[in-house]
């Protein structure tokens, strides 16, 4: 019965990835990160239900506060980038190398 | 009859003996680290130290001589040197006194003639530094009671030789010789040193009285390998065939250094291991005793040979000197028959060559440092006392009858002849060559017409100079009949060397005698007509092949340089080589290749976030990839 | 219970806090000179309170470290040990007195390089007294920061390629030798790094010889022999004169000892296993060293090759297991240091007054500088061990000893001698001898401060080239103990092949 969320959370979590991986534009690949914590979260509450403990229910309260503050890190970081640099392509902030 | 047995003493002037070496220890000292502040006394000081050795020598003799024969073998103990290995401690008996005697007798008159020679010389005082621990160390090498000791001595007379052949050493050729000497005498020390390793291993001893008690036997091949290691010691020091080379550049050193060391004492220092050690590992007769007398016979005539080409006044002497020390090893090499006519020789010799080559000195002196004797002649009538002193070396060195040399170098012919005939005609040819060439260079240096350069004014040397020579010829003339007439020498040695059972007896007429003398007047006579009556050129002439071979020493240098040097050279380079591409080359490579790939693997940090995103994510592909195939195994 | 040891360390330790503080360069320099002085009068009078047949170590102290894994700060000499101590105590104030002047051109301060200094001796003082095997690791390793330091920092023109190499080298080998220090606690099993603990611990031959191994790889490249010697003659020639007296004066010889007091006495079947190829190395070395060391074209590397001729001669005479090899190569690391720090300090002058290390760029030194020459040349005589010099006594040791038990390799080793003689005066020819070259025209002979230095060196060299007596007397009996599990191994291996 479970099984729907279980696809749905793996479709989420890999539409996610691929978007982190081929997006270049910061807060898309922002997004989609946030996408796959919220497969995760997804997968999480499902296990739950079918566990029938609160274990999962817990973590996923843990993982949405977690993303809340990364949000408010991460869009910090990406507006500064936007500010000095005109840009919010991830491909244009490559200082940090060998 | 055997050597006596060793007994330990310490009473009287010998319990003090070690006074013999200390005074002049003493002398070196004070010059040495004086400076120069003892530059005005540092001769005097020099001198003082060499006397009062020889005054402490006679004083140790005299006592000596008060014991019955059978007990002259005194052990004199002075302190523990090398705990576990060995002590030291002096030797006084017939043997070490005959050298203490000579060493500190013709010793110290060197030091008187020193001080006229070098009176010029701004570094006087640096060079009776060094001749004092020469006579030290030259006293250490005969008084040890143990092989140890004895090497410590052997490489202080090589550091004093050292010091002295280079004593002008801002001259190339006098450094060079001064360095080739060393090390040729390592190579002679290798031996000794080695020797001395298997006596010690063979006998748990080093010491010469511990070495005769000792209750060990060691086999044949043992015995045979000692001897033989410590010929090749003694070839080193003693300039014989295989290592002759360095005595003829050792003539680069002043002359009173050449008559001291490379004529009088420390040369002969091979002699006397072989004599001091002929009952222990030259018995008569075994393979090491006749290698002896084969070097000894081969280098008393190539010393010969060399002898006759040189136009170098030194270095012809030089080689007569090899030629003689030939012939002490020859003697030497036959056992208790010939050690008494061996040491007596090398005193003779002693005291004739030291003349020679001070009378040398004194016409260098006179002639402007001038050593070619195409350039001297006709000398005789300006230098009238050292041609007189001169001329008695010389027939003493020729075997003038009833000079020194004849008794000497006569009775090692006669006993080398009883021995073995072969062996014994050599020696007499060995004989007759000296006679030609000692003849060529009275005759080119005295005699004829005068050839000298233009600015050179001969005059007789100061008295300082000449005193030496006279109380040197004086003992050239006697020396040899008190020594040999009537055995006496060889009664005084055989408490410490032993000697034949029957004493031989003197024949002034035997065949073997007789050959001598008519050798040697040929070759005189020879050199009258080539050298005396003829004009010398100046330049000298080109020479036949032989006289070309004689020249160049034989080959040997040449020899040398094609077998060691050239290959030295090569492998200190390729050493070089391997230790910088090699050995480090393999090491920095190492380095250098981790640093190499480190660099490149560097460059996976591309700065690109998708880049990092897609190794995470083909990573954590492979890790649920490792973790469903090993989840299904 | 005294507190002799853990003085000797403190004082300099101390004292270079001392002298860091100090802002005055030469109150600084006049206060390591006192404290390293205060260190050489104690260690004597310690010295001479040793008495040789009595307790394997003396002066012992004990103080727990570690307690959960039985590390203690134990401190204790036996008579090889003790030698060395003084040997340090001796050599630390001629090397303050010889690098006066050494370290302006420095990258640091001065006071630094003085500091550093006694940083160093208190380092080898504890590194020789070291009871535990971990404290003497930790010694070990601790060394080589100072080191490092006054090369890298007070060094010449390759400076930091020689420094990082040395310490790269070095750490190589420490970091095994960690291995087989934790493998040798945990095999043993007794809780406990004290050294006595640990001796006679391992029975199994197979583990013993691989823990040999990680001991003897790090003590190798300490020493060092042959291969792994290159970092020598780099570090060497780049190091300050001063330090270099220290580093291959002292330093070096804890490999040497080390192989001595913890390879031969904790793992004797695994010693007497790898003899031979030890000694191989040995003869390698000493012959190989003095080939290279006749090619040098400059001076400080030259000495340096020599060095490793000696080294072999040292390790020659650890693993010949005779009393007289064993003692010889115990004297040898003692003379070494004394007549190889002579050849570097006065080489060091050398260079100073000229702004060169390459022989060709001397020569006629003699004519000018006769004082300096001698000093260089009886150093050098030294060095190819001239009778009546120390180096003699010790090397005729080692060879005899050798001789004793190994003929062959006694025998190979002993052409060092002919080596030795050619290294030696060549240089001293090409340097000292000959028409006084132009540029050396004007330098001038030795000063006041530099004959101080110069004198004790010549002093000890002398008297323990006739009089080794009061030394041999200490290393005899510890060199007899150390040797004697050897011993006993090769008596049994003899006594089963003989059935």
């Amino acid at each position: 019965m479970t099984t729907h969320y279980l696809v749905l959370s793996a479709l989420l979590f890999v539409i996610g990835g691929v978007g982190v991986l081929v997006r270049r534009n910061a807060i898309v690949v922002f997004m989609c990160v946030e996408l796959m914590l919220n497969a995760c979260n997804l997968a999480f509450v499902t296990f739950a239900r079918q566990n029938g403990n609160l274990d999962g229910q817990i973590i996923a309260f843990f993982v949405m506060i977690v993303a809340a503050a990364e949000v408010v890190i991460g869009l910090a970081i990406i507006v500064t980038i936007f500010r000095t640099r005109r840009s919010a392509s991830v491909d244009d902030v490559n200082l940090l190398k060998y | 009859m055997e050597p006596a047995k060793i007994i330990e003493h310490s009473g009287g002037v010998i319990g003090v003996s070690w006074l013999l070496i200390a005074l002049p220890l003493l002398g070196a000292a004070v010059l040495l680290l004086g400076g120069r502040r003892t530059d005005r006394f540092g001769h005097l000081l020099g001198v003082a130290t060499a006397v009062a050795s020889f005054v402490v020598g006679v004083l140790v003799f005299v006592q000596l001589l008060g014991f019955d024969p059978a007990e002259r073998r005194l052990a004199v103990p002075l302190y523990d040197f090398i705990p576990g290995l060995t002590k030291m401690g002096l030797l006084i008996d017939p043997l070490s006194i005959s050298f203490v005697l000579l060493i500190t007798g013709v010793g110290s008159l060197i030091h008187i003639y020193s001080i006229g020679y070098m009176a010029h010389d701004p570094n006087r005082r640096r060079f009776f530094a060094y001749l004092n621990l020469f006579v030290a160390a030259m006293l250490l090498l005969v008084l040890a009671d143990n092989y140890v000791g004895l090497y410590v001595g052997w490489e202080g007379v090589g550091l004093a030789s050292y010091l002295l052949i280079g004593f002008w050493q801002h001259k190339p050729a006098a450094a060079t010789a001064a360095k080739k000497a060393f090390i040729v005498n390592r190579v002679g020390d290798f031996g000794l040193a080695i020797g001395i390793f298997t006596i010690f291993t063979a006998f748990n001893s080093v010491s010469f009285a511990g070495v005769m008690a000792s209750e060990a036997h060691p086999s044949q091949g043992t015995l045979t390998a000692i001897g033989l290691l410590l010929l090749l010691g003694a070839c080193g020091k003693s300039a014989q065939l295989p290592l002759q080379s360095w005595l003829l550049d050792a003539m680069e050193g002043p002359t009173p250094v050449s008559a001291l060391i490379h004529a009088a004492t420390m040369v002969t220092a091979g002699v006397y291991l072989v004599t001091r050690s002929g009952a222990m590992f030259f018995p008569e007769g075994s393979t090491a005793a006749i290698a002896v007398t084969i070097v000894g016979v081969a280098t008393l005539l190539a010393g010969a040979i060399i002898g006759t080409a040189k136009d170098d006044i030194k270095k012809a002497l030089a080689g007569s000197t090899m030629s003689q020390i030939g012939y002490m090893m020859l003697a030497a090499g036959i056992g208790p028959a010939g050690y008494a006519f061996a040491i007596a020789h090398l005193i003779t010799h002693g005291f004739f060559k030291a003349d020679m080559f001070l009378g040398a000195g004194s016409v260098m002196h006179a002639m402007n440092d001038e050593v070619n004797m195409r350039k001297y002649g006709g000398l005789r009538k300006v230098m009238p006392i050292t041609f007189a002193t001169f001329l008695v070396g010389y027939l003493a060195i020729i075997g003038f009858p009833l000079l020194s040399g004849y008794f000497t170098k006569d009775g090692i012919i006669e006993s080398v002849m009883e021995h073995s005939a072969t062996l014994g005609w050599l020696a007499v040819l060995g004989a007759g060559i000296t006679g030609f060439y000692m003849s060529r260079l009275v005759f080119m240096t005295f005699f004829g017409q005068k050839r000298w350069e233009a600015d050179a004014h001969p005059h007789e040397s100061p008295a300082v100079m000449t005193w030496p020579l006279i109380i040197l010829s004086v003992g050239s003339i006697f020396l040899g009949a008190f020594l040999i007439l009537g055995n006496r020498f060889m009664t005084f040695l055989a408490p410490a060397v032993g000697r034949p059972e029957e004493l031989p007896s003197f024949h002034p007429f035997s065949v073997a005698g007789l050959a001598t003398l008519a050798l040697v007047a040929a070759g005189a006579a020879f050199a009258w007509v080539k050298y005396g009556k003829a004009e010398v050129p100046v330049v000298a002439p080109r020479g036949s092949f032989l006289t070309t071979f004689a020249r160049r020493d034989l080959y040997g240098d040449a020899l040398n340089e094609a077998l060691f040097m050239r290959p030295g050279q090569w492998l200190t380079r390729l050493a070089v080589f391997f230790d910088n591409r090699g050995i480090d080359g393999l090491v920095n490579g190492l380095a250098a290749g981790i640093g190499g790939t480190s660099g490149r693997l560097r460059r996976v940090q591309t700065g690109f976030v998708r880049s990092y995103a897609l190794s995470i994510f083909v990573g954590a592909a492979i890790l649920v990839g490792a973790w469903f195939v090993v989840g299904n195994l | 219970m005294h507190y002799w040891l853990s003085t000797l360390i403190g004082v300099p330790v101390l004292g270079a806090l001392g002298v860091a503080a100090v802002k005055n360069e030469l109150r600084a320099k006049q206060a390591t000179l006192a404290v390293s002085l205060l260190v050489l009068v104690l260690t004597v009078v310690m010295a001479v309170q040793f008495s040789p047949n009595g307790d394997k170590f003396q002066f012992t102290e004990k103080y727990s470290w570690v307690p959960s894994f039985g590390i203690h700060f134990g401190l204790g000499v036996d008579g090889i040990a003790l030698v060395l101590i003084l040997l340090s105590a001796v050599l630390v104030p001629i090397v303050v007195l010889a690098s006066w002047h050494e370290a302006e051109a420095g990258k640091r301060s001065v006071r630094m390089y003085f500091a550093l200094l006694l940083v160093l001796e208190a380092m080898m003082i504890g590194v020789f007294a070291a009871t535990d095997v971990f404290l003497f690791y930790v010694f070990f390793e601790a060394m080589l920061i100072p080191m490092y330091f006054m090369i890298g920092s007070y060094g010449g023109a390759q400076r930091s390629y020689a420094a990082v190499k040395f310490l790269l080298y070095s750490l190589f080998g420490g970091l095994l030798m960690l291995v087989a220090v934790i493998a040798l606690y945990s095999i043993a099993d007794k809780g406990s790094f004290m050294f006595t603990d640990l001796v006679g611990s391992v029975q199994d031959v197979g583990t013993q010889k691989w823990l040999f191994l990680g001991f003897f790889i790090a003590f190798a490249i300490k020493a060092p022999l042959w291969p792994f010697h290159t970092w020598l003659p780099d570090a060497a020639a780049q190091a300050p004169a001063g330090a270099a007296v220290l580093l291959v004066g002292v330093l070096d010889k804890v490999g040497t000892y080390g192989m001595l007091r913890f390879c031969l006495e904790l793992f004797p079947d695994a010693a007497h296993y790898f003899t031979p190829l030890v000694l191989v190395l040995s003869v390698v070395g000493i012959v190989y060293g003095a080939i290279v060391a006749i090619g040098q074209t400059d001076m400080k590397r030259l000495i340096a090759y020599t060095s490793i001729s000696h080294f072999g001669f040292i390790t020659m005479g650890v693993f010949a297991i005779s009393v007289n090899a064993g003692s010889g190569a115990t004297l040898y690391m003692v003379n070494h240091g004394f007549s190889t720090g002579a050849l570097f300090l006065i080489a060091g002058f050398l260079i100073h007054r000229r702004g060169s290390q390459y022989i060709s760029d001397y020569g006629g030194v003699q004519k000018v500088a006769p004082i300096l020459a001698g000093t260089f040349l009886v150093a050098g005589l030294s060095g190819l061990a001239l009778p009546g010099l120390s180096s003699f006594v010790s090397e005729f040791m080692v060879l005899i000893g050798s001789y004793e038990t190994h003929a062959v390799y006694a025998i190979i080793a002993t052409s060092g001698v002919v080596l030795a003689a050619i290294y030696i005066l060549w240089m001293y020819q090409r340097t000292m001898n000959g028409p006084t070259a132009e540029s050396v025209r004007d330098i001038k002979d030795l000063n006041g401060r530099e004959k101080w230095v110069v004198a004790p060196l010549i002093a000890v060299i002398i008297a323990l080239g006739f009089f080794p007596k009061p030394l041999l007397d200490v290393i005899n009996p510890a060199v007899t103990d150390s040797i004697s599990q050897v011993q006993h191994v090769k008596q049994e291996s003899v006594a089963q092949e003989g059935q």
